[in-house]
């Protein structure tokens, strides 16, 4: 049972031959094979990636300037709940398993996942979950009427929720579309883990795999226990709303902190299963353009599994305000700052395997750099956020939006940004431009730092999150349009990028097998690789395979231990 | 740990896939069943309004049913191992015998509480919590009993076979963890809860 023999319909090699467009559709909507559904699943995290930074860019626009009527506030509340669910869901989520579902068999030596037709079955289950999330912004019916998207936050708290504060359905397409999504996580979540235990090549054992494979690995475990009781919230919710159930109904004798409770023992774990995939990117792309290998491998994994076990001790750190008793909070408090050691554990060896590295500043690395400096800060600002006074002062503020993004979008986007440009060669054959590339980092960069810096000073002037508007007279103004602004020079960035991928898909230069003179497994296959991935098994006796081929006189298996 | 090279002749085993998969869904079900657990402890004495949960009848007969299912199906994996298809069909038999005991006790013990003495899910929080757990529960059930039908089905058509041994106890692991499940369910609804 170790390794696929059946024929594998619908994979990339066959479409070498002219075939209509409907044939064309069909194969990709019938197809097992990892490699297209991965692409799948990154197109569509794209493709909401978009949608979610245009709200967001209408927030910015509305925020701008103080008194401003450009949106409704019934607008601005679906658009901040939209943006948030799309970001972490539909973009987040889907983009972390398109890009593990391609590399997780190349990287091990494998012919396809371990279960193909669970992993198409996973991606079209989040793929409708996310239409029906949409959906509702023309047929859902809500306290406005017709076509009111949910409005209720990210996180939902009890009592808004129940019926008689959120009457109509928009609040039932959220909860529906999320477990839809839940359990398409989940099998993506088995899928990966059963890969990764049963489909090694011969001589991959488990402390040769790549990093990125570790800390899918490491995330999908970490799944497995956080997006279920999300799941198992959402249908109490559902029992609430559609059977009269008490759960969160304090008239009852329910407790809405019970919801807070089950909402972030998912939500805080759920930053880790985003952020996990980017340190393995970084883990991958760093040594490749340092010309070293990784420095302390099994401290990087450990420290993984470490970031994992802590996270799941850390929720209540959302709650400080919600009135815990004293040790609750010491307790969560300590918890919070422990995450603090892996996390250096990692930043350190990252920065150990560059020193003394002959280091290209190609596109991908610029932005791993970019990200350890920024990890760093919003590692350090959660900190400050982990300690409960100072959190009683800036919670709900956009101090609190700023360190988030700062790990969202400073660390997790620009890791997904490095690993489009870094294996965007072997997915489409193609090179994306350099040139292209190194614009579309600078102003992101400038971009992010202009609106998410700026955010950190208002948040702690006092500028609370989720208002539609303010007054003129708080001291804000200058602010807030510096950071639409800076809103504006990222969303610039981001179409110079989506210009690069559709440009070098169709012009790009011919990348060849390994452009980047890499050493994982994925790079001695063609670019793409055929249907069946590896003509011959690979056999591997290190972990870097490709270094022992190009080095025969002086093989990395020598000195492993 | 051990790095030191494997070659080519050298024997390369990998746990099964099948295993792994559902060992992965037990965690991720388990989960599931810990929110459930929680909330129904921490809501236990809350409800605001009767009933309480002492109208609540022990199903002893239900749970022995259920918990000797497991056995039963450790016989019938034990016998498909060795080729004994009768025997195997025999205990697959019993133990979907069992499952639908279990089954119609619950039908009985919820038609008892829903139309004689009108307690249902909206009555009170203590209503709430007791169907969705136990319901969750029976749900995990039907799902098993339909996997246990569909291996059954199959073998009436002569389509199962010694080399299944190894999807069998894949499936008979979620039948166990179900049957697991259960005695948690048992001791907060029955024992602590009541």
């Amino acid at each position: 049972m170790a390794d696929q023999t059946l024929p594998i319909p619908g994979s990339l090699g066959e479409e070498q031959q002219r075939v209509g467009m409907l044939e064309w559709l069909h194969s990709w909507v019938v197809t097992v094979d990892h490699k297209k559904l991965g692409i799948l699943y990154v197109v569509y995290a794209l493709f909401f990636l978009i949608v979610a930074g245009a709200e967001a860019m209408a927030m910015r626009i509305q925020l701008a300037v103080p008194n401003n009527h450009f949106l409704s506030p019934e607008l601005f509340n679906e658009l901040f709940t939209m943006h948030g669910t799309t970001m972490v869901f539909l973009v987040g989520m889907t983009i972390i398993f398109g890009i593990g579902n391609y590399l997780v068999p190349l990287m091990i030596g494998a012919r396809d996942m371990a279960f193909p037709r669970l992993n198409a079955f996973s991606f079209w289950l989040s793929a409708f979950g996310g239409l029906f999330l949409y959906f509702s912004f023309i047929g859902g019916f809500g306290l406005y009427g017709m076509g009111s998207a949910p409005d209720v936050t990210w996180w939902a708290y009890a009592p808004l929720t129940a019926k008689a504060f959120t009457p109509g359905h928009n609040t039932d397409y959220w909860a529906l579309a999320l477990i839809v999504m839940g359990f398409g996580t989940l099998g993506a979540a088995i899928n990966i883990l059963a890969t990764a235990f049963s489909m090694r090549c011969r001589g991959m054992t488990l402390m040769r795999m790549p990093l990125f494979v570790w800390l899918m690995v490491v995330t999908s475990g970490l799944t497995l226990i956080t997006i279920t009781p999300l799941t198992a919230a959402q249908v109490m919710l559902i029992i609430d709303r559609f059977l009269g159930g008490h759960f969160f109904d304090a008239q009852a004798g329910g407790a809405p902190v019970v919801w807070m409770h089950f909402f972030w023992i998912f939500g805080h774990p759920e930053v880790y299963v985003l952020i996990l995939p980017a340190f393995g990117i970084t883990s991958e792309v760093i040594p490749v353009f340092s010309r070293k290998a990784i420095f302390g491998y099994p401290a990087m994994v450990a420290a993984s599994v470490g970031i994992a076990f802590v996270s799941t001790t850390v929720w209540a750190h959302h709650m400080f305000t919600v009135g815990m008793t004293s040790v609750g909070n010491a307790f969560f408090v300590l918890s919070t700052m422990m995450v603090g050691i892996p996390t250096g554990i990692k930043i350190f060896n990252w920065i150990a395997t560059m020193w003394g590295g002959k280091i290209r500043f190609a596109t991908p690395m610029l932005f791993c750099t970019a990200f350890l400096f920024q990890f760093l800060c919003a590692g350090l600002t959660g900190i400050m956020l982990s300690v409960a006074p100072w959190d009683w002062q800036l919670h709900n503020s956009y101090f609190v939006i700023a360190h988030f993004h700062y790990t969202l979008a400073g660390a997790f986007v620009f890791c997904i940004f490095a690993a489009i440009y870094y294996w965007y060669p072997k997915v489409t054959g193609r090179m994306m431009s350099e040139t292209l590339g190194k614009w579309h980092f600078w102003l992101f960069f400038i971009g992010f730092h202009i609106t998410f810096d700026t955010m950190h000073f208002v948040g702690i002037l006092g500028m609370p999150r989720s208002i539609y508007t303010y007054e003129a007279d708080r001291g804000w103004n200058a602010l807030n349009m510096v950071i639409s602004l800076g809103g504006f020079v990222q969303a610039i960035a981001v179409l110079i990028f989506a210009w690069n991928l559709v440009y070098a898909y169709l012009r790009g230069k011919v990348a060849g097998n390994d452009p980047w003179d890499a050493w994982t497994l994925e790079w001695s296959t063609p670019s793409p690789p055929p249907a069946y991935n590896f003509a011959v098994d690979p056999v591997v006796r290190s972990r870097r395979p490709l270094w022992d081929i190009k080095h025969p006189q002086d093989p990395d298996w020598k000195y492993e231990r | 740990m051990s790095t030191v090279p494997i070659f080519a002749d050298e024997s390369w085993q990998q746990p099964s896939r099948g295993r792994v998969g559902m060992l992965c869904l037990i965690i991720g079900e388990s989960a599931i069943f810990t929110i459930f657990v929680v909330a129904y402890i921490y809501y236990i004495g809350r409800s605001l309004t009767g009933p309480t949960p002492s109208i609540l009848e022990v199903p002893y007969f239900n749970s022995v049913c259920l918990i000797s299912s497991s056995f039963t199906i450790v016989l019938a994996e034990h016998a498909i191992k060795h080729g004994q298809m009768r025997r195997f069909r025999a205990w697959w038999a019993l133990t979907m015998a069992l499952g639908i005991e279990f089954l119609i006790g619950t039908g009985i013990e919820w038609k008892d509480l829903i139309v004689d003495r009108h307690f249902t899910i909206s009555t009170n929080l203590f209503g709430t919590t007791f169907y969705s757990l136990v319901g969750l529960h029976a749900t995990h059930v039907v799902v098993g009993m339909i996997g246990l039908s569909l291996v059954m089905l199959f073998t009436l058509m002569g389509r199962v076979n010694q080399g299944h041994a190894e999807r069998i106890q894949v499936l008979a692991l979620y039948w166990h963890f179900v049957d697991a499940v259960w005695v948690v369910v048992f001791t907060v609804v029955y024992i602590v809860g009541r």
